[in-house]
């Protein structure tokens, strides 16, 4: 029972935060927009995208990129929890959620579910605003985007977790954004399908195809068009669980970076 | 949502099993897609660079015009063998079958002549002069007037087919290379490529009534070459392709403005409607597919890889 109020507990503060922040809101939902207008725009040339699936014809670029701009937003997402963590821990407010009598894993669980809620809200209404835009996806697809937005929202929640355990001060965010944010999101299928990667670079291809950020967004795509990517699916659950362990031993007192420096 | 709704709609009808034949200009063969799979299911070899394709009424037989072995040829669509040979004049790039079913009327590229054939016979009736580097071939829904674009000259000339004479040439933009009549026989349809617009003349008298012209954003307008066209069989809308643009425009026939761009493959020639009409398949020469378009959504649904450098379209119903 106690379990629940925890959770509860959790999940109305970042529900708070979520509200009380209306910039990170706008800002959340600003920032694929501004992809999805200004830099598809930029590049929709008369040629459709060569057909790869699960597209069967020729599409605008505009379309190609929204299932990577969902896998943006819970990028940041993610990273956006791992910030809050940081902060959290300045601020002494994390000693307090720590403390709690419940299993760490729990209490960390809960934060990912939060943060993962967020960003599936935020999803809903980009992909609602693309569609009033004229990007519209089966709708079978809206459907199963939903599991998919999950899964990958856990993920790189996860990761912003393991981050966060490594994270000492708020000011490292910057280098967050450098060596984290930026080589997931470029070095991914999210811009550019891998074919193109590969025409110039097989480098650079095989760099993205190991990131797990690309396989999000291939699991995102495919399920947009309601269809399943196994392949993927068993990445993003492989990369879950290794950054879910990595943050669980990063947040071990005993062994963890906390329990070395702290 | 209405275009959920009708792309449900469309689903749900009873659907009429056809096949869509395309011909292959650089393949020398012709790719028979079933318009309910989508998917290739035959490839026959044909003469030298196949381009026009056209059924007899019965559809017992198909016509292709082999534009480099200067003829065309009659194939069993069957069995794809070709049956005979018709004289059909030097380098026949389009024709079209006249209302009797009987009369090929042939538009000979290198020659300025439009040759009228007679399939039964297969005999040449006659050659009519007409301008220089003729295309695109019309026959008016009751048979009285044939029509003849010329490239080069850029006309459309009439030609009374009841004595095989021009009876009028009517000034169009640069390169027209398709023409169409309405299903009432009332308007003229034609394309001029480089010119990138429709000319649309009034029948009886052969007055221009108004000009379709396009427009697609962050495309350069001189890719924009709308080459053939057709009408959907209610007539209020035609679709238009539009070349290197790799688009096809939906045109509201009644206001001649354009609704829609759909973005098809590259470089797109020609078209047919499935037996229901309710799909409509392009020709895409450089990207060497068929894109599929759901005629009532005005969208795009699947490209199929057919053989190189498509041209030409033309439907057969099966039974199904």
């Amino acid at each position: 029972m106690s379990w629940l109020i925890a959770l509860r507990a959790i999940l109305h503060r970042e529900a708070l935060r979520f509200v009380g922040q209306r910039g990170r809101l706008v800002a959340a939902l600003v920032r694929p927009l501004v992809w999805l207008f200004v830099f598809a725009a930029g590049f929709r040339a008369a040629l459709g995208l060569s057909i790869t699936p699960p597209y069967q014809t020729y599409i605008t670029y505009e379309t190609y990129i929204v299932p990577g701009l969902c896998g943006m937003i819970l990028l940041f997402n993610g990273m956006q929890s791992a910030l809050s963590l940081v902060y959290d821990r300045e601020m002494g407010s994390m000693r307090l959620l720590l403390t709690a009598p419940l299993p760490r894993w729990w209490l960390l669980f809960a934060k990912l579910l939060a943060g993962t809620l967020v960003s599936i809200l935020q999803c809903a209404a980009f992909l609602a605003i693309a569609a009033l835009w004229g990007i519209v996806m089966p709708w079978q697809g809206y459907l199963a985007v939903i599991p998919a937005l999950a899964l990958g929202g856990l993920m790189l929640g996860a990761l912003g977790l393991m981050l966060s355990s490594v994270i000492r001060q708020l000011e490292n965010f910057a280098g967050v954004m450098n060596f984290v944010i930026f080589p997931m999101f470029f070095l991914s299928s999210a811009l550019y399908p891998l074919w193109k990667m590969a025409e110039s670079s097989p480098l650079l291809r095989d760099l993205c195809a190991l990131n797990p950020f690309t396989h999000a967004v291939e699991l995102i795509r495919f399920a947009l068009y309601g269809q399943m990517n196994l392949p993927a699916l068993g990445w993003v659950a492989l990369a879950l669980a290794g950054f879910a362990g990595a943050a669980l031993w990063g947040y071990d007192p005993a062994r963890g970076m906390q329990g070395r420096k702290g | 949502m209405t275009r959920l709704a009708l792309l449900l709609m469309t689903i749900a009808l009873p659907v009429q099993a056809g096949e869509i034949w395309v011909t292959n200009e650089k393949d020398d063969t012709v790719s028979v897609i079933d318009a309910d799979t989508l998917e290739v299911v035959k490839t026959y070899p044909t003469g030298e660079r196949p381009r026009g394709i056209t059924f007899s009424k019965d559809f017992s037989r198909v016509y292709i015009c082999a534009s480099d072995s200067d003829t065309v040829q009659v194939m069993d669509p069957a069995t794809g063998a070709i049956l005979h040979e018709l004289p059909s004049g030097e380098d026949p790039e389009q024709f079209v079958l006249a209302p009797d079913d009987r009369h090929l009327y042939i538009a000979n590229e290198d020659d300025a002549v439009t040759t009228v054939v007679d399939t039964e016979s297969r005999t040449v009736v006659t050659q009519i002069n007409v301008g220089i580097e003729p295309e695109g071939m019309a026959v008016s829904p009751d048979g009285k007037v044939a029509i003849t674009t010329s490239e080069t000259t850029n006309m459309a000339h009439w030609i009374d087919t009841g004595t095989h004479q021009l009876f009028a040439n009517t000034l169009v933009d640069s390169r027209p290379r398709h023409a169409e009549f309405t299903a009432d026989g009332a308007q003229l349809w034609v394309s001029a490529e480089i010119g990138g617009t429709i000319t649309v003349f009034k029948a009886a008298d052969q007055t221009e009534l108004g000009k379709v012209r396009f427009e697609i954003t962050g495309v350069n307008s001189d890719l924009i070459q709308p080459v053939g066209f057709k009408f959907t069989p209610d007539g209020k809308k035609a679709f238009v392709a539009l070349g290197p643009a790799n688009h096809v425009a939906v045109v509201d026939t009644a206001t001649l403005a354009v609704e829609k761009y759909i973005l098809v493959g590259r470089r797109v020639w020609h078209m047919a409607f499935s037996p229901d009409n309710a799909q409509l398949f392009t020709t895409n020469g450089v990207s060497g597919d068929v894109t599929v378009i759901d005629v009532a959504a005005e969208d795009a649904v699947k490209s199929i890889k057919v053989g190189r450098f498509p041209w030409g379209a033309a439907m057969r119903p099966t039974k199904g």
